[in-house]
């Protein structure tokens, strides 16, 4: 695969879980009553944060897999 | 309504989202060396991504707002769309057209009518597809940027022109692998920015249970039983028994049959997506994958409007704001929803969500456009046999001025509202007969040229004669039908004059195909069809793929649990 897809996924959604985690820390709960009192920001952050991590992992494990299998090909005649 | 107020976190979030699709449009550029690697990516992607770009490439303005608005309007009703029509689709393309399309090596689907049939075919195709994803892509700029103004109070212009930039800069630069990967990245984002919103919204409506009793409400205000809005096929009996007025047999045949697989199986903009596959196996199983979050969608995209409506009947001072005669504005209700439940923050991420559907219904178009436009008008009737680099050099100039149309249609959307709804009408016209065509084509050898060309216009010409002398009920004599001069029948509703539009288009062109075709002299050999028609094909095998991992077993897989979600909201 020329890119792999998974990478730029996880960076993305792992941003965007960081970021609406600590805007649901920081953030006042009043504005929460649209949200029937459900801090939605710092839960869906926390979803999307683990969603991005699993993309990220999955991507860091092929590209391992990719470089141990090309070093271990050149080694052998 | 009411304008939403965006914070500075919602700003980011959009930033974010824009600096992600224009980076893998720039990190894709290196990889387009040749004009297979910009309109078809080089035949190198894996299935899973063709698989979610396909029906990303599909996910645009039309389904988000649409089928929201459908679930206000019709009801549960609207999972035929997904259940009856798509699911089926994409499992018959998948098994059965796909090796012709893939395998014929054609670059594009008028390209396969060329090998399977000749050039007007092609060209007919050719033509009014390249039109109709200009307008598309027009009107999806469009929508997006009315949209904009009404709920955040953007600047129209500054909507058209940041929209047209951004897909134009990534498609640029990274042809086809950049749309595809840029619809898999959209399609994440809008199962992940749509679904709080369907969380909370049926935890506030008390679940499936609290929203069938509120939607009995909305089914008994307007005349019908109580279940009229919560179930799929139990009030298709008669057409005056459900709020979408089509029968049981309008909605298979029309519907499910004629309008879901002319759309699937023959439409260019989503068999890209498969053709840039990167072999037989992955080609074939891309649809298939696609089913399977497919079948999921209405969860996303039509519950949303369902509890619209549910809690717009059911509230003090309703809901949805009205239109000028009394009828809650349907085409709100996403955006209703959205700032009805979402704080700021995952309000950001919402609207993100939304304007990334808009966008990958406008790449999508440009994608197909300019291969079309390249290899079948240009390559072929304009300048033939050039270089490789020369072609190449085409298609980043049709990207261009793709767009630059795109936008002209747009603003030729807010002068003459008439003129583009024609255009779509034409085009239903044309379409709608079209997959008789693909199906006597690939499936019975006689079928010839000159069959396939007069049968389609015959469709076409049906489609149009029927339209001109029905009229769906309280609408006046025109665009809506009716303009031939009598109106011989009147329909329930817009839906189902469609449907049946739809049905009288193929079968006329069924017969004619097939009527012309005999009366005509073939005009390709069977070795010339070989690899174009099932019977002159060998058998694929997949004796060497894993059982589970088969294209046939996917297959039952899929038809099996769509056949579960039909009988479970019957």
């Amino acid at each position: 695969m020329k890119l792999d897809l998974r990478l730029p996924i996880g960076l993305m959604f792992a941003t965007f879980g960081v970021m609406l985690t600590v805007y649901g820390l920081v953030s006042n709960d009043a504005m929460y009553a649209t949200s029937l009192g459900i801090n939605v920001n710092l839960w869906w952050g926390l979803v999307l944060l683990a969603f991005g991590l699993v993309m990220l992992g999955f991507a860091l494990r092929a590209q391992r897999r990719s470089k141990s299998s090309a070093t271990h090909s050149t080694s052998t005649p | 309504m009411q304008q939403i107020h965006l914070g500075t976190i919602d700003y980011a979030i959009l930033g974010v989202y824009f600096a992600f699709v224009l980076g893998i449009g720039w990190a894709l550029r290196r990889f387009v060396k040749s004009s297979d690697d910009f309109f078809l990516s080089g035949r190198s992607i894996p299935a899973w991504i063709c698989g979610l770009a396909f029906i990303s490439a599909n996910l645009g303005a039309q389904e988000v707002i649409g089928m929201a608005a459908s679930g206000a309007k019709y009801g549960m009703m609207t999972s035929h769309f997904y259940w009856l029509g798509a699911i089926p689709a994409m499992v018959f393309v998948g098994i059965f057209m796909m090796p012709f399309y893939y395998g014929s090596r054609a670059r594009s689907v008028p390209e396969y009518l060329k090998l399977r049939f000749d050039e007007k075919t092609r060209g007919f195709n050719a033509i009014t597809f390249a039109v109709m994803t200009v307008f598309s892509s027009g009107i999806s700029m469009y929508a997006l940027a009315k949209l904009l103004e009404l709920v955040l109070g953007w600047n129209f212009h500054t909507s058209v022109v940041l929209s047209a930039v951004i897909v134009l800069a990534y498609i640029f630069l990274g042809g086809l692998t950049s749309a595809i990967y840029n619809e898999v990245l959209q399609f994440f984002l809008i199962v992940l920015g749509f679904l709080p919103l369907v969380l909370l919204g049926l935890k506030d409506v008390g679940g499936w249970d609290g929203l069938t009793a509120k939607l009995a409400t909305v089914a008994t205000n307007a005349g019908y039983s109580e279940g009229a809005w919560s179930s799929s096929w139990r009030h298709l009996d008669a057409a005056s028994a459900n709020p979408m007025g089509v029968e049981w047999f309008g909605m298979v045949m029309g519907l499910g049959f004629v309008l879901s697989f002319g759309y699937w199986c023959t439409d260019f903009l989503v068999v890209q997506r498969a053709m840039a596959a990167d072999s037989m196996t992955a080609a074939r199983r891309t649809p298939l994958l696609a089913a399977i979050p497919k079948m999921l969608f209405p969860a996303l995209v039509i519950l949303p409007g369902m509890i619209a409506i549910g809690l717009h009947a059911t509230r003090e001072g309703g809901l949805l704001p009205l239109g000028s005669d009394g009828t809650p504005n349907y085409n709100l209700a996403v955006p209703v929803m959205l700032a009805h439940y979402l704080p700021s923050g995952l309000l950001g991420l919402g609207l993100t969500a939304l304007m990334a559907s808009f966008m990958s219904g406008m790449a999508g178009n440009v994608t197909a456009f300019n291969a079309v436009w390249t290899y079948d008008i240009y390559q072929s009737h304009i300048r033939p046999g050039q270089s490789d680099q020369h072609y190449l050099r085409m298609g980043h100039a049709a990207t261009v001025f793709g767009i630059l149309l795109s936008v002209v249609a747009a603003y030729a959307a807010t002068r003459f509202n008439n003129i583009l709804d024609m255009l779509q009408l034409v085009f239903a016209f044309v379409n709608a007969p079209l997959f008789a065509t693909f199906l006597l084509g690939m499936f019975w050898r006689r079928t010839t040229g000159h069959g396939a060309f007069f049968g389609l216009l015959s469709g076409t010409a049906a489609a149009a004669i029927h339209h001109g002398l029905v009229l769906p009920q309280g609408a006046v004599v025109g665009l809506k039908g009716g303009f031939l001069g009598s109106v011989l029948h009147t329909y329930p509703s817009e839906m189902a004059q469609n449907f049946w539009t739809a049905i009288f288009a193929w079968t006329a062109c069924f017969v004619a195909t097939i009527v012309i075709s005999l009366a005509t002299r073939r005009n390709k050999s069977d070795d010339e069809l070989k690899g174009l028609v099932y019977a002159l094909t060998p058998r694929l095998t997949d004796s060497g793929i894993v059982w589970y991992k088969r294209p046939a077993t996917l297959a039952v897989v899929v038809l099996g649990l769509t056949l579960v979600l039909n009988v479970i909201f019957w």
